[in-house]
């Protein structure tokens, strides 16, 4: 641990993680404004004392639904996190554990799914499926669960020829019980690693998506739309544009830190596995 | 070499077969009634009969596939909802607009990663070195969707030097687009060639160069960065084809009429034989980009081809 405060990059995107889970979960008790409160009649203001950030092209408070915004990159991240690592994870298991049938059938899969462009696949899902948070989730996990796959069979494809496997299933444990209890935490390491960045590339790519009109449907708050709308006020009302882009940089600089540091602290070879 | 060459292509095969596959399912993946979908919501029975049928929705699946198949190996993509046109006629009109996009920020990429990843590769934990790693960070955690605006504030309103959207201006259109896209790939591209040239910079082969009296500018720029081109060139190579899919972002920032701006119109207008055209199209570049900068990685490294 005094390793990991040590290294700066782990601490500043340790810090500035922290401050985008608080600013999430304290969204409603910190924001000065609902987030979706209209006053038309003071559209586009600029900051002031009153709106810090100012108002947008509704006349909604810019501040607070940044503050809500997170809720939604955060949901999105963690869901797609979640939803991409348990699947990547058990297939990339089996895959490496059972090899034969399963891993090519896997790693076929994959192979197609990494050389289709993986914001391309996005869209297309999101196309056909329609626009909206959970469709998001969706397509954003479809794409990402490959990388989790991957690296695990590799991992595992390593760590089954070792002694204590050999002699785990020498005692009787049966096959899952060897590949939860022996294998996985041995490959634990690299797919929180994995998992970190994964968090800002899901952040990313949902603003994107959000960005495009693909996403997060209004009035629900999202960084990435509300960059869209900023971007048709360009020179009338720059705060629009501005602000929401700050939040999305430092969020997912904060977390393309913390996996940074995360490589450095735990193994460096890491980021070779990882690329 | 030959035999290298035939054994990526067969390789290309199955996932040309996959992206097909994909993209043949799409319509599929529409919930409920994909031609009900389509046609749209107040659409008279008769409609969605006739959008099922020029579909070819009311085949089974099998035959729809067949049939997918023997279409577009004729270079046929099919007709768009919206315009009747072949879709192939939109594409081949917005394509040298992506194309010219992407050349663009690639151009900027070289322009700015070359000198910068060079000199921060020599002069190692300088503070040129430290401004360099700084930049490359902004680089890459700067999503070009805010960089894109900040540029227009920047040079297209508050300077009016270049355009604030569209392609009419000649070469002024380009270069924010470019200058957008461009910036994530030099920063990745600075970061490489400073890695690589900074291993090859304390290789023996230099210190002996320079101990035999070579000049140290000669051991760097004749010996050490040829060897530390030689991933890079692939990685280059390699890009070129995410330029393409960010290019569907950058498209929609500057209002530039090429495939990715066409791709999110039809998605806007539900016309999905123009929708699974575009994204076809934008994938099979991607992958023959990608088997180009195999095919190159083959060349400059022949370790590789034994492989």
């Amino acid at each position: 641990m005094k390793r990991l405060l040590r290294n700066f990059a782990f601490t500043a995107g340790a810090i500035l993680t922290i401050v985008l889970i608080l600013v999430a979960i304290a969204a409603p008790l910190i924001s000065p404004f609902d987030p979706n409160a209209q006053d038309t009649f003071r559209r586009l203001e600029p900051p002031s004392k009153q709106h810090l950030l100012g108002l947008d092209d509704l006349g909604r408070d810019v501040l607070s639904r940044i503050l809500f915004g997170a809720r939604v990159s955060l949901r999105v991240g963690f869901s797609v996190v979640i939803l991409a690592s348990v699947i990547g994870i058990t297939l990339g298991a089996m895959a490496g554990y059972f090899g034969g049938m399963v891993d090519t059938i896997v790693m076929r899969i994959t192979d197609i799914l990494l050389a289709f462009p993986g914001i391309l696949l996005a869209i297309a899902l999101v196309a056909v499926l329609g626009p909206s948070l959970n469709n998001v989730i969706l397509a954003l996990a479809t794409i990402g669960w490959v990388g989790y796959a991957r690296l695990v069979r590799g991992q595992v494809l390593k760590v089954r020829e070792m002694e204590f496997v050999t002699a785990a299933k020498a005692l009787g444990a049966r096959s899952p019980r060897v590949i939860v209890r022996h294998v996985l935490p041995n490959v634990i390491n690299p797919v929180i690693v994995m998992a970190t960045l994964g968090l800002a590339g899901a952040i990313l790519a949902e603003a994107a998506l959000s960005f495009l009109g693909l996403g997060v449907q209004p009035p629900t708050p999202s960084w990435g739309a509300m960059l869209t709308a900023g971007r048709r006020y360009l020179g009338l009302a720059n705060h629009l544009a501005i602000y929401p882009g700050i939040a999305i940089m430092l969020a997912v600089m904060g977390l393309n830190f913390l996996g940074d540091g995360l490589i450095d602290a735990l193994d460096p070879k890491y980021r070779k596995m990882l690329t | 070499m030959t035999q290298y060459i035939i054994r990526r292509l067969l390789q290309m095969i199955p996932i040309t077969f996959g992206i097909l596959t994909l993209v043949f399912s799409l319509i599929h993946l529409i919930p409920g009634d994909p031609a009900a979908q389509i046609a749209g919501e107040g659409a008279r029975p008769e409609d969605i009969v006739a959008v099922r049928k020029a579909l070819g929705l009311d085949q089974p699946l099998g035959t729809q596939y067949v049939n997918y198949l023997v279409r577009i190996a004729h270079g046929d993509l099919g007709k768009s909802f919206h315009t009747g046109d072949p879709v192939v006629q939109a594409i081949r009109e917005r394509y040298p607009a992506t194309i010219q996009l992407a050349l663009g920020a690639m151009f900027v990429a070289l322009l700015v990663a070359f000198p910068l990843g060079i000199i921060s590769a020599i002069y190692r934990n300088s503070w040129i070195d430290n401004v360099a790693r700084f930049f490359a960070l902004i680089g890459v955690s700067m999503p070009s969707f805010f960089f894109g605006p900040l540029l227009i504030i920047a040079f297209a309103i508050n300077h009016e030097w270049f355009p604030v959207s569209g392609r009419e201006a000649g070469w002024r259109s380009l270069v924010l687009p470019s200058l957008t896209m461009g910036l994530a790939l030099a920063a990745i591209l600075t970061r490489m060639i400073r890695v690589s040239l900074a291993e090859e910079l304390n290789q023996l082969y230099v210190t002996t160069a320079i101990a035999k009296g070579v000049t140290r500018a000669k051991a760097i720029f004749r010996h050490a960065l040829k060897n530390a081109l030689i991933p890079v060139i692939t990685v280059i190579a390699l890009q070129f084809g995410s330029l393409l899919t960010g290019a569907i972002i950058t498209e929609q920032i500057f209002s530039w009429p090429g495939l990715g701006r066409l791709l999110i119109q039809s998605i806007n207008t539900r016309d999905y034989p123009q929708v699974q055209a575009s994204i076809l199209v934008i994938a099979l570049t991607y992958i023959m980009v990608n088997f180009a900068s195999d095919l190159l990685y083959g060349v400059v490294d022949p370790r590789i081809k034994l492989e």
